[in-house]
C-alpha cells in the first residue's frame, strides 16, 4: 500500500461517517492478493460482486421508482400518474402510520395521522381508487408495509384480479421485513415469532400463487436512517436475510423456491466511496452465504437484487438546495454500486413530503445519470480500482464479525431480545451526532459555510379535509359491505391465525368481503399479542 | 449543590422515529439530568399523567410525523387538567417554521428544528428548569 | 388546599410534588414527612429484584394490574441507577410497564439512586410512606438488580419478590448466595425459553439447601412466569398473598424491626453528616487527618478523637461514651 506521508494534509485523519480511516492513497497490492474469478468474477457471475448481470444497465436501466403518498387514495393515485407520465418506471407507495400500525383511519389513535405521512388505506376500496386507472400487469409496484404487508398485498391482488389480471402476472415488492422493525423502524405490531410465521406464509404463497412477485425487501436502509454505519447497515441486513432464508427452511420450504423472490434495500448514504464498496460487499457475501451455506444450487438464488434510496437522513433543512447535490452523488453511488431499482430524495424533504416541483427534479437527477454521464453505459466501471477493492474486502470481513457476533448471542431474534443491534446503532447515533457537533464530520450548511436567507421553498400541505374525508368513505364501505361475509371471513381468519394454515388465503377473503385494515390486524393482534420493546440508548 | 433537573421525553401518537428522541435523552443524561422515557406510541393523556407522576420540570415531545399542530396542544391540556401546568413543554422534530408561531401561543416554549445542536437543547432545558421552582 | 391535605385526598399531582420534595431535599422536609407519618403504616409493600435483563419491568405491569382487583389505589416505584459518572440517569421502566401507565387508579414513579448503593434510592423509604399516606394500599418497589448488593429491600418490603430468567449467561450458581437470602417468594421469569426447568430445578435445589433464616418457617416458593403474555401471573399473586397472611401473624415484630432497621440508618446519616460538618468547619478534619497520613494516628484512634472532641464541643449534652456501636446496617428478615 502506498504510504501517505501525513504531512502537508488538511486534517490529522480522514474518517468516514461511518468511522472508517482513509488511507492517502490505496495501491496495487490488492491486485496481486484477490483471484479474480474467486472473489471478483465477471458482472453477472458469482460471486457478483461486479453486477448481477452480465450487461447491467446496457441491457436495462435501473426502475427508477419514487416513494409517493400521502393523503386520500386520490390525491396519491394523481400524483403516481404525474411521476409516470413524467417518466417513472415502477411505483412506490407509501402509507400514513395508521396504515403501517393496522388502525382504521377513525380509529381514536389514527386521530391527526390520517394521511399525513403516506396514503391511507382501510379497505379494498380505497386501494381501488389508488391504482385507478394505472394497469397493474405493465406497472411493477412497491409497497413500504411490514406488520399488515400480508393484508395490503392481499388488497393489492385482489385489484389486480378486478383489473382481469391474473396473480402470476403481477410484479413489484412489499417489504415484509419485520426483523428490522425491531432493529430501527419500530412499526412493529406482533412479537417476532408469530410475525416470522406471517412472512412465511407469504413466501409459501408467493412461491405458488405470484413467482414474478418480490415477497421481501431485506431491509438496511432504516437501520442506516436509525444511526447505524455502513457496516452494521450491510451486516444487520445481511443477517436478517439468513434469518429469513433459515425461517423459510425450517417451514420445510426448498430454498430454490423461494430464495430467488427474496429481494434488498439499502441506504445510499454521504461516503461516495464506502457506499459504492458496500453494495459490492453485499452482493459477495450473499453469494456466498445461500450458495456455500445454505445448499441453494439455482443462481437465482444467489444473486442480490436490491432497490437503493438515498439517504434521508443526510438532508438539511438548512439551504436546502445543497440536498440536490447530496442526492446526485448518493445516486450516483448506488449506479455505481449496481442498484436495481432508486429512489433519489427530493431537496425539500428535511420538513416536508415533496412538492410535485422537487420531485420532478428528483427524478430528472436519476435521467441525467443514466442518458447523459455514461456511467451506465458499461459495466461496474469502477472494478478493479485500488481503493474501491480494497474497501470492499474492509466490509465484507466486518459484515462476518458481526455474524459471528449474532450467532453467539444466539441468533437474530436472540439478539433483538438483547437489544444487541438497538444498542449498537444508538451508539453509533450518539457518536455520529457528537462528531456533527464537534465540527469533525462536515454538514455544509450547518456547521460550516452557514448562514443565509431562510429557504424560500413552497412546501407541501396535506389538505386539512383528508381525515374527515377518508372517515366519511370508511363509514360508507362499512355500511354498504355485507357483514355476515365479513363476519365469517374474520372468522376465518382467526382460525388460521390460532392453526397453522397459511393466513393469505382467509385474508384474500376478508379483503375481497371489504373487512378493514383495522378489523383483520384487530384479530390478530387478539391472537399473536402486541409487542412493546425495551427502550435501548 | 444545584438540584437535578428531571425531563421527560415522550413519543406521542404513531410516530416510530425514535432515533432524534434517544440521542437527546442520552445528551440529557451525560448533562447529569434524569430522563424519563416514555417509550413509542403513547396518547397525550397518556403522556400528561406520566409527566404529573414523575413531576419532571420539562417536557420533550419528540415528534416527527405532522401531527405536532394536533398533538401538542391537546398535551399541554392534558397536562393542565391533571395539575401539570406547570411543567414546562418544547417540542423538537420536523415542524416547519410558520407552524411555529401557533404552538409558541399553545404554550410550547421554544420549538427545536431539524440540524438543532444538542448542547443548545440541554442548556436551554437546564435554564428553563431552573426558572421552576 | 395545601399539600398535605392534598395528598392525604389521594390527589397524584400532590403526591408527585410531595416526592420530588423528599428527593431533592436531603435532609428531607421535615413538615411534611411530619404530618403524613400518622397516617402511614397501612400500605402492603412488595419489593422486586433481580438481576437486569429478567423482566422485572413487565413482572411488575402485571402485578400492578392484577393487584387492582383487591386494591383501588396501587403505587409502583421502579428504581434506576445513576451515572456515577455524569449523576444523570435514564429511567426507562415505564416503557415497558404500558397497561399499567393507561390504569388512572396506577400511580408510577420513576426514581434515580442518585449515588447510594444497595439497589434503592435514599428517598425510597419517604416515597413509600408518602404513596401509603395518599392512599396506596398496595406499594410494588423495583429495585436495581445487580446482585447482592440489593439488601436495602427487605428493609422497606414486606415480601421481596426475586426474579431470574434462564439463559442469561449465569447459572444459579454462580448467583450470590445473598440474593437468596433474601426472597421471600421467587419467579423464573421468561419461561417459555430453553433452559427454564432447569433454572426452576437448580434454584429449588439451592433453596432447600440454604439455612432457614425466615421468621414464621416460611419457605420460598419458585413460581414459572412468563410476564410478557401473563402466564403464571395468577399463582404467582397467589403465592405473595400466601406470604402476606404469613406476616400478618407477626406484622408488629416486624413493623417494630423495620422502623429499627431505618430509625439506625437515618440516625447514623445524620449524626455521621453532623460530625463530619462540624469537623470540616472547626478544622479538627484536617489535623487528624494530617496526624493519620503522618503515622502519627491510626485511623482508629483518629475518629474515637473526632468524636470525643464532638461531644465536648457541645456544652449540656452528656458527653457518654465516645466510643458509639455504629454497627452496620441490620437486616430485617
Amino acid at each position: 500500500m502506498v504510504e501517505a506521508t501525513g504531512a502537508g494534509e488538511r486534517q490529522s485523519a480522514f474518517i468516514t461517517v461511518s468511522g472508517r480511516p482513509l488511507e492517502g492513497c490505496y495501491g496495487p497490492a490488492i491486485a496481486r492478493e484477490q483471484e479474480y474469478d474467486r472473489e471478483l468474477g465477471d458482472p453477472g457471475e458469482y460471486p457478483y460482486t461486479r453486477g448481477i448481470h452480465p450487461t447491467m444497465y446496457r441491457g436495462r436501466l435501473w426502475t427508477m421508482r419514487q416513494f409517493a403518498g400521502f393523503g386520500t387514495a386520490e390525491d396519491s393515485n394523481a400524483r403516481y400518474r404525474f411521476l409516470l407520465e413524467q417518466g417513472q418506471t415502477g411505483l412506490s407507495v407509501a402509507f400514513d402510520f395508521p396504515t403501517l400500525l393496522g388502525y382504521d383511519s377513525d380509529h381514536p389513535r389514527s386521530e391527526g395521522e390520517v394521511g399525513r405521512l403516506g396514503v391511507a388505506i382501510d379497505t379494498l376500496a380505497d386501494m381501488e381508487v389508488l391504482f385507478e386507472g394505472i394497469p397493474l400487469d405493465r406497472v411493477s409496484t412497491s409497497m413500504t408495509i411490514n406488520a399488515p404487508a400480508a393484508i395490503l398485498w392481499a388488497m393489492y391482488i385482489a385489484v389486480a384480479e378486478k383489473q382481469g389480471v391474473p396473480r402470476d402476472r403481477i410484479t413489484g415488492t412489499i417489504q415484509n421485513d419485520i426483523l428490522k422493525e425491531y432493529m430501527a423502524q419500530k412499526t412493529f405490531v406482533f412479537p417476532p415469532r408469530p410475525s416470522l410465521r406471517l412472512v412465511v406464509d407469504t413466501f409459501a404463497f408467493g412461491a405458488e400463487e405470484a413467482p414474478r412477485w418480490n415477497t421481501i425487501s431485506i431491509s438496511g436502509y432504516h437501520i442506516r436512517e436509525a444511526g447505524a454505519t455502513a457496516a452494521q447497515e450491510l451486516a444487520f441486513t445481511l443477517a436478517s436475510g439468513r434469518e429469513y432464508v433459515r425461517a423459510g427452511i425450517a417451514a420445510g420450504l426448498d430454498v430454490d423456491e423461494f430464495a430467488p423472490r427474496l429481494s434488498f434495500f439499502f441506504n445510499s448514504h454521504v461516503d461516495f466511496l464506502e457506499e459504492i464498496a458496500k453494495f459490492r460487499a453485499a452482493r459477495r457475501i450473499w453469494a456466498r452465504e445461500m450458495r456455500e451455506r445454505f445448499g441453494a444450487v439455482n443462481p437465482r438464488s444467489w444473486m442480490l437484487r436490491f432497490h437503493t434510496q438515498t439517504a434521508g437522513c443526510s438532508l438539511t433543512a438548512q439551504q436546502p438546495e445543497n440536498n440536490i447535490v447530496r442526492t446526485t452523488l448518493q445516486a450516483l453511488a448506488a449506479v455505481l454500486g449496481g442498484t436495481q431499482s432508486l429512489h433519489t430524495n427530493s431537496m425539500d424533504e428535511a420538513l416536508a413530503l415533496p412538492s410535485e416541483d422537487a420531485v420532478r427534479l428528483a427524478l430528472r437527477t436519476q435521467q441525467v445519470i443514466a442518458l447523459e454521464s455514461g456511467v451506465a453505459n458499461t459495466a461496474d466501471p469502477l472494478g478493479g480500482s485500488y481503493c474501491l477493492e480494497t474497501l470492499t474486502r474492509q466490509l465484507e470481513q466486518e459484515a462476518r464479525d458481526y455474524f459471528d457476533r449474532i450467532d453467539r448471542l444466539g441468533g437474530v431474534v436472540a439478539a433483538i431480545e438483547l437489544g444487541f443491534f438497538q444498542r449498537e446503532i444508538a451508539d453509533s447515533a450518539y457518536r455520529h451526532q457528537r462528531r456533527v457537533e464537534a465540527g469533525e464530520l462536515a454538514v455544509v450548511g450547518v456547521n460550516c459555510h452557514a448562514g443565509g436567507p431562510p429557504p424560500a421553498i413552497n412546501l407541501l400541505r396535506v389538505n386539512p379535509g383528508t381525515e374527515k374525508h377518508q372517515v366519511e368513505r370508511l363509514q360508507a364501505v362499512r355500511c354498504n359491505r355485507d357483514e355476515r361475509a365479513v363476519e365469517r371471513a374474520l372468522r376465518d381468519v382467526r382460525d388460521a391465525a390460532r392453526g397453522s394454515d397459511n393466513l393469505m388465503y382467509p385474508l384474500l377473503e376478508a379483503v375481497r368481503a371489504y373487512a378493514t385494515l383495522g378489523e383483520m390486524m384487530g384479530v390478530l393482534r387478539e391472537e399473536f399479542g402486541e409487542y412493546r420493546e425495551e427502550a435501548i440508548f | 449543590m444545584d438540584r437535578i433537573i428531571r425531563v421527560m421525553v415522550a413519543k406521542p401518537g404513531l410516530d416510530s422515529h425514535d432515533r432524534g428522541a434517544k440521542v437527546v435523552a442520552r445528551a440529557y443524561r451525560d448533562a447529569g439530568m434524569e430522563v424519563v422515557y416514555t417509550g413509542l406510541h403513547q396518547t397525550s393523556e397518556q403522556i400528561a399523567e406520566a409527566a404529573v407522576q414523575e413531576d419532571v420540570d420539562v417536557l420533550a415531545v419528540s415528534i416527527l410525523s405532522g401531527a405536532h399542530s394536533v398533538l401538542l396542544p391537546r398535551i399541554i391540556g392534558s397536562l393542565r387538567e391533571r395539575g401539570g401546568g406547570g411543567i414546562l413543554v418544547l417540542a423538537g422534530g420536523v415542524i416547519p417554521e410558520a407552524d411555529v408561531p401557533a404552538l409558541l401561543e399553545a404554550g410550547v416554549a421554544r420549538v427545536f428544528g431539524p440540524g438543532s445542536r444538542l448542547d443548545t437543547i440541554v442548556e436551554f432545558t437546564r435554564e428553563l428548569a431552573g426558572g421552576r421552582i | 388546599m395545601d399539600l398535605v391535605s392534598r395528598l392525604l385526598a389521594g390527589d397524584p399531582a400532590a403526591l408527585a410534588r410531595a416526592i420530588t420534595l423528599v428527593e431533592r431535599d436531603r435532609p428531607a422536609p421535615r413538615d411534611l414527612l411530619a404530618a403524613i407519618h400518622p397516617h402511614t403504616g397501612r400500605a402492603r409493600v412488595i419489593g422486586v429484584t433481580g438481576p437486569p435483563g429478567v423482566g422485572k419491568s413487565t413482572l411488575v405491569d402485571q402485578l400492578a394490574i392484577s393487584f387492582r382487583q383487591p386494591h383501588a389505589l396501587v403505587g409502583v416505584l421502579a428504581v434506576d441507577p445513576s451515572s456515577p459518572f455524569t449523576g444523570g440517569a435514564i429511567l426507562g421502566d415505564r416503557v415497558r410497564m404500558a397497561r399499567s401507565s393507561a390504569d388512572p387508579g396506577i400511580f408510577i414513579r420513576s426514581l434515580a439512586t442518585r449515588g447510594q448503593l444497595g439497589g434503592l434510592s435514599q428517598a425510597t423509604g419517604d416515597a413509600i410512606r408518602l404513596m401509603d399516606a395518599s392512599g396506596r394500599s398496595l406499594i410494588l418497589v423495583e429495585t436495581v438488580g445487580a446482585g447482592q448488593a440489593e439488601v436495602d429491600i427487605m428493609n422497606h418490603a414486606h415480601t421481596v419478590l426475586v426474579v431470574l430468567a434462564p439463559g442469561l449467561g449465569d447459572d444459579v450458581q454462580a448467583i450470590k448466595a445473598g440474593i437468596l437470602e433474601i426472597g421471600h417468594v421467587f419467579a423464573v421469569n421468561k419461561a417459555d425459553r430453553d433452559g427454564a426447568d432447569r433454572t426452576a430445578a437448580e434454584l429449588e435445589m439451592m433453596l432447600e439447601m440454604a439455612p432457614d433464616c425466615r421468621a414464621g418457617g416460611w419457605r420460598p416458593p419458585v413460581v414459572r412466569t412468563v410476564a410478557r403474555d401473563g402466564r403464571g401471573i395468577p399463582e404467582l399473586v397467589r403465592k405473595l398473598d400466601e406470604h402476606w397472611d404469613c406476616r400478618q401473624s407477626e406484622l408488629d415484630g416486624w413493623c417494630r424491626r423495620q422502623a429499627a432497621a431505618e430509625l439506625s440508618e437515618t440516625v447514623e446519616a445524620m449524626a455521621g453528616s453532623r460530625l463530619r460538618e462540624w469537623a470540616a468547619k472547626s478544622g479538627m478534619w484536617e489535623e487528624v487527618l494530617d496526624a493519620i497520613v503522618g503515622r502519627r494516628l491510626d485511623p482508629r484512634r483518629g475518629a474515637e478523637t473526632l468524636l470525643s472532641h464532638y461531644l465536648d464541643s457541645r456544652p449540656g449534652e452528656d458527653a457518654g461514651s465516645p466510643t458509639g456501636c455504629w454497627t452496620g446496617r441490620r437486616r430485617n428478615t
